[in-house]
């Protein structure tokens, strides 16, 4: 340290501010909290001291003994908890695959609702319970989501840039603004035209989290990891990427590969996320540029704080979802519309000077 | 050493270089002249691979073609005419990028990048403006940031597109004297810069080559190489060349 410490004097302190640690607990007491609150809302009362003390009773060697009886516990475990944790894994996914757009696509616009990404995956699910010959938990379901969601994001980005001659920033959404509409138009044509299934789709599309299961978990919760790893993994170059095409390749980065990457991974999770819970709008905006406006706009802060951040976001939206007009429910694209659409108008004011 | 053989750029139909064959020597200051559309930047563009070209290009010896992309990137440098500046970021995590080239794809910056971004910090002079953002800098103190995240590169050839454009005159002098005291640094510098006004081309570079429509049409000294016919023959302008003991001066004059 001694010999260092010469050199520090003669040397600036070079770093990139990557997340610091209040910033990194901060967001993770965020999504603590958050989950707390989830599991604790609701028309059954259950305290949060026996929330965690029942959270506390399934580690092992800490010897925590739950004082919940049967009922209460198959309320937490089988109603709210399958329901919080689907909506943290949805809306962390929603919230990094919005942030690894932007960086992909350079535009603080994109996001998976209005890329059009998230109509692709929902004209593909639509589809694939339509048929019939999956239900809606079918592990095909996803699969066919994928398939939606990649064509609506080649569509959306081929269209943007031969639209957009410079690649504005608004050309590209306009282009999913384009491609959501036809989308959604095919997706009501699919569930007009077999009206058996329709109470099925029309369940899925409004979904939000009241059906969740472990099942849903299960499903969508490896994409949501593998996903989540490989763009976390992109963190740093999606701050080389940001310097342009021909600079990021003139030191030494496949742009071509690069971006294939990051938006087939972002694409993937989404797809997976809209699969279990339907179409949720704006959480892709609102988390990544909420990061960007308090901790940094370095990529490596905005990716993995968003994954944590989006996470406590949608289960706080979907806790008002469910409370707001209760008994009945809200469906929870309405809360995050609610939120997000000022919030996106903000950011398009902005957004010259975020390029 | 710099050998470019035969080397054609073309977009759609159209060439922007021609069958263009030319050595550039190690630690020398080449700048490339001629008017709008003679092919400048796409040799520039082609010596970093961001254009599809044919013929060859070889630098120490070897064919640039059968590197990889990262090892191209520890080999040369581009500073382009409008580089993007992400306003954000501040000068030390701009300068940082330049290290891309040396850290495997998912890593980050080891020590000893941090240390190459620092006296890259310190060669052009930014130490007090490590932690400014670049949306704070003057056009001036940009380019410098610019230029320290190339020579972080540490990449022994620099290419430089219009270094000076957007600068006022005693800043233009103040980057490009900096950029010559660059050479002379512990490992030789190969400078190729494209350049508009041709008497800071001819103050600063060793050696001039004047393109029009892709091709070579003067190469040499400043002095063999501006003057006022070959100018006013090639740029349509009419200019007054003076040469004295300090340099070559092209000064347009009215018609």
């Amino acid at each position: 340290m001694s010999a260092g410490s010469a050199r520090a004097r003669s040397l600036p302190r070079v770093e990139a501010r990557g997340i610091s640690v209040s910033w990194g607990a901060g967001a993770a007491a965020f999504l603590v909290v958050s989950l707390l609150v989830g599991l604790a809302v609701g028309p059954v009362h259950i305290g949060m001291g026996s929330i965690a003390a029942a959270a506390l009773s399934h580690a092992p060697f800490l010897h925590v003994h739950s004082s919940l009886d049967s009922v209460d516990r198959a309320v937490l475990w089988q109603l709210r908890a399958p329901r919080v944790v689907l909506a943290a894994l949805v809306g962390g996914m929603l919230a990094i695959a919005g942030s690894a757009y932007q960086g992909a696509f350079r535009n603080p616009l994109a996001d998976p609702y209005l890329l059009g990404v998230a109509a692709g995956a929902g004209l593909g699910a639509t589809i694939a319970i339509a048929d019939g010959s999956a239900g809606t938990k079918s592990a095909l379901v996803p699969v066919a989501a994928f398939a939606g969601a990649s064509v609506a994001v080649v569509l959306t980005y081929v269209l943007g840039s031969s639209a957009g001659a410079g690649r504005t920033t608004g050309a590209l959404v306009l282009a999913g603004v384009t491609v959501t509409s036809f989308m959604t138009a095919v997706q009501t044509f699919v569930q007009q035209e077999h009206t058996n299934s329709l109470r099925d789709v029309f369940t899925w599309l409004l979904g939000g989290f009241s059906t969740a299961t472990w099942h849903d978990v299960l499903i969508a919760g490896p994409y949501v990891v593998v996903s989540s790893a490989v763009l976390i993994l992109h963190r740093r170059l999606l701050d080389v990427l940001n310097l342009g095409d021909d600079e990021a390749a003139s030191l030494g980065v496949d742009v071509a590969r690069t971006r294939l990457t990051i938006v087939a991974a972002a694409t993937v999770g989404t797809a997976a996320a809209v699969s279990v819970s339907g179409l949720i709008g704006f959480v892709g905006i609102i988390v990544p540029h909420a990061v960007r406006l308090l901790v940094s706009t370095s990529y490596r802060a905005v990716v993995p704080l968003s994954l944590v951040a989006g996470g406590g976001f949608v289960v706080l939206a979907d806790v008002l979802a469910r409370t707001v007009l209760s008994p009945s429910e809200l469906p929870i694209g309405v809360v995050t519309a609610f939120f997000g659409a000022p919030f996106f108008a903000v950011v398009l004011r902005t957004s010259r000077s975020m390029r | 050493m710099i050998e470019l053989e035969a080397v054609t750029v073309s977009y759609g139909d159209s060439p922007a270089v021609r069958a263009l064959s030319a050595a550039f020597e190690p630690a020398s200051w080449v700048a490339l002249i001629g008017p709008n559309g003679a092919g400048k930047t796409s040799i520039l563009r082609a010596l970093c691979r961001l254009v599809a070209y044919s013929g060859r290009i070889r630098i120490a010896g070897r064919d640039i073609r059968g590197m990889r992309r990262r090892e191209l990137a520890r080999t040369v440098a581009l500073v382009p005419q409008i580089p993007e500046t992400p306003p954000a970021l501040t000068v030390a995590e701009y300068v940082l990028l330049g290290r891309t080239p040396y850290l495997g794809t998912f890593s980050n910056e080891t020590k000893d990048d941090r240390a190459a971004a620092a006296r890259a910090l310190v060669r052009l002079d930014l130490l007090q403006l490590s932690d400014r953002r670049l949306s704070s800098l003057s056009g001036g103190e940009l380019q410098r940031a610019v230029l320290a995240r190339a020579i972080a590169q540490e990449a022994p050839v620099l290419l430089l597109d219009e270094p000076t454009s957007a600068l006022d005159l005693g800043r233009q002098q103040n980057v490009l004297s900096l950029i010559d005291s660059l050479r002379s640094g512990s490992a030789p510098l190969t400078v190729v810069s494209t350049m508009h006004d041709l008497t800071l081309a001819g103050q600063y570079a060793e050696r001039l080559i004047l393109l029009d429509r892709g091709a070579v049409v003067a190469d040499g000294t400043p002095a063999e190489v501006l003057s006022a016919s070959t100018v006013s023959a090639y740029y349509g302008a009419d200019v007054r060349v003076i040469n004295d003991e300090d340099g070559v001066f092209v000064l347009p004059v009215r018609r």
